[in-house]
């Protein structure tokens, strides 16, 4: 059904061949800018910028194993107040697109007059990894990539993305492929909507494929799965029950940088952070009587489960929780367990799709006959 | 004696206005006992109880939670009550996935005529909540 076509991979290796790739769009005047993400000139670090010179994709580099935030909010903020008006693509990992599609559903971003442009996402390191591992090599990019051509588990990868059995965008426009390519050789740009399929046309590209793609992802897809059921069976171990998960957030220091990291808390100001949550002097002395001591600051608990309950059912597993954790909670590996089982009661995969309702914003007359008699 | 009749159970009940609450009037003027350990807070619809008030009454000690509402197609805004069954629905699933007693937490449709049911069901939680025993939360300060 939906058409692909082999983009060569040249002495730039896959970076060179993306790169040459991003810059055709220019050429063929088929986008006025581009976020994406770029190499500081410190090098070891990426972020996302909206590149209007396409002289500065010499630094693009979507493929270096780091995530420090999810773009998925920087196309929130910019197209919160009005839609693009000119032209603008947008390349995302998997865990960003489904983000932003969860981001459209709660009225936080438009998809107007974006070309979105998606990449196979083998995973992530940590920041601080990533710093260490460019010092080590020459290109990281290819380096990286060709750790993973040889199928090797990379160690180095964040838990999140070493359960992450999306690894596949989904719903954008175009979708530059790596699983299942030669990467010495070739990899792949697939369309994923008719405008995806015009601008394969355009680029004038002959139409190809391969068919070692869907072994491949079926392959890493099962191999994920397998671990995330693994990483559940520990988390279930190591923080059910109030002892356990108490243990688990003992060194919480309540600075909700989980929640700033997080793509889907959206809130302009969190409850949490609201003047409900500043009491008088006896207010606090009155709790501590009551139990002989008081944690400070409070509700620490309460806040954690206060996240999960508004906003799990949308969690993508970014990981970026964790990532934001000044102590290393394991904040994602406690928010996958749970939404998961959240998510399966409701049917709902986040970022699945634009048309399947938000749970929380509808309901069924005849469901959860439990809940309630 | 059993230790459970000598605690006594704090149990705070969110009651919409339309219903639960008027049931729990109609209990009252009609002499049906109900236990004194519910403490009743009115709300304009079940709709409207944000899960973060259901979990700030427990982990600031409550041993259990009702939210009362009008039957399912009998809530005065149409469809509070739907939402809060889905709401609520996620909050015992967090609960009970986490280890945390979900089954402190009840949810009941009382029509304002149930005076009837509305002490039943009063009574038949605090009977449950005593059985539970006091909610572990009550005395922990490090939450
Ligand atoms: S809760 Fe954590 S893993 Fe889930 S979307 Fe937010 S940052 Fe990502
Ligand atoms: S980032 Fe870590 S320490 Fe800060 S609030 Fe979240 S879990 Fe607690
Ligand atoms: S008005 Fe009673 S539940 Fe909505």
């Amino acid at each position: 059904m939906s058409s692909s076509a082999i983009l060569p991979v040249g002495d730039g290796g896959v970076l060179g061949a993306v790169r040459a790739f991003l810059g055709s769009l220019w050429q063929k005047k088929l986008i006025d800018a581009l976020l994406v993400p770029l190499e500081l000139p410190s090098g070891d670090n990426v972020v996302p910028a909206i590149v209007s010179d396409p002289e500065k994709l010499k630094m693009a580099n979507p493929l270096a194993p780091v995530m420090p935030l999810n773009s998925a909010r920087q196309v929130s903020a910019i197209t919160i107040a009005s839609p693009s008006a000119e032209r603008l693509g947008v390349v995302l990992r998997p865990c960003e697109m489904r983000a932003l599609i969860e981001l459209v559903k709660l009225k936080q971003a438009s998809l107007e007059n974006l070309l979105l442009i998606g990449i196979d996402c083998p995973g992530t390191y940590s920041i601080s990894d990533y710093g260490r591992f460019v010092q080590k090599v020459k290109s990281p990019a290819n380096d990286f990539l060709s750790k993973f051509q040889e199928g090797k588990e990379d160690p180095l990868l964040r838990k999140a993305c070493q359960i992450c059995e999306y690894p596949v965008p989904a719903n954008t426009d175009l979708v530059i492929g790596l699983l299942g390519m030669d990467l010495n050789n070739s990899i792949l740009l697939e369309a994923g909507t008719a405008a995806g399929e015009r601008i394969i046309g355009e680029l004038g590209l002959e139409k190809g494929g391969v068919r070692s793609r869907e072994a491949a992802i079926a392959k890493m897809v099962s191999q994920r799965a397998e671990r995330r059921e693994r990483l559940f069976e520990q988390v279930r171990k190591d923080a059910r029950g109030l002892e356990k998960l108490m243990a688990a957030l003992a060194t919480c220091i309540n600075c909700h940088n989980c929640k700033t990291a997080c793509p889907l808390c959206y809130c302009q100001e969190c409850f949490f952070d609201s003047p409900v949550f500043k009491f008088e002097a006896e207010k606090y002395l009155g709790w501590a009587q009551r139990r002989g001591a008081l944690r400070m600051p409070t509700d620490t608990l309460l806040f954690h489960l206060t996240r999960l309950n508004h906003m799990v059912i949308s969690c993508v597993g970014c990981g970026l929780c964790t990532e934001a954790c000044p102590n290393n909670i394991p904040v994602a590996d406690i928010f996958r367990l749970v939404g998961d089982k959240v998510q399966k009661d409701f049917e709902y995969v986040p970022g699945r799709n634009l048309d399947d309702e938000l749970p929380l914003t509808t309901f069924r007359e005849e469901e959860l006959h439990n809940i309630g008699i | 004696m059993a230790e459970e009749d000598q605690f006594e159970p704090v149990i705070v009940g969110f009651f919409c206005n339309w219903c639960t609450a008027a049931a729990a009037d109609l209990a009252g003027t009609s002499r049906m006992q109900y236990p004194p350990n519910v403490r009743p807070i009115r709300v304009m619809c079940s709709g409207s109880v944000d899960p973060v008030y259901v979990l700030r009454a427990l982990l600031g000690g409550a041993d259990g939670v009702i939210i009362g509402g009008c039957p399912p197609g009998d809530c005065h805004y149409v469809s509070g009550n739907y939402r809060a069954r889905r709401r609520m629905a996620i909050l015992k699933t967090i609960l009970a996935t986490l280890g945390l007693e979900e089954e402190r937490v009840w949810v009941r449709w009382i029509s304002a005529a149930e005076g009837a049911k509305f002490s039943r069901t009063m009574n038949e939680l605090t009977q449950a909540i005593k059985k539970l025993g006091p909610n572990p939360m009550k005395r922990d300060w490090s939450i």
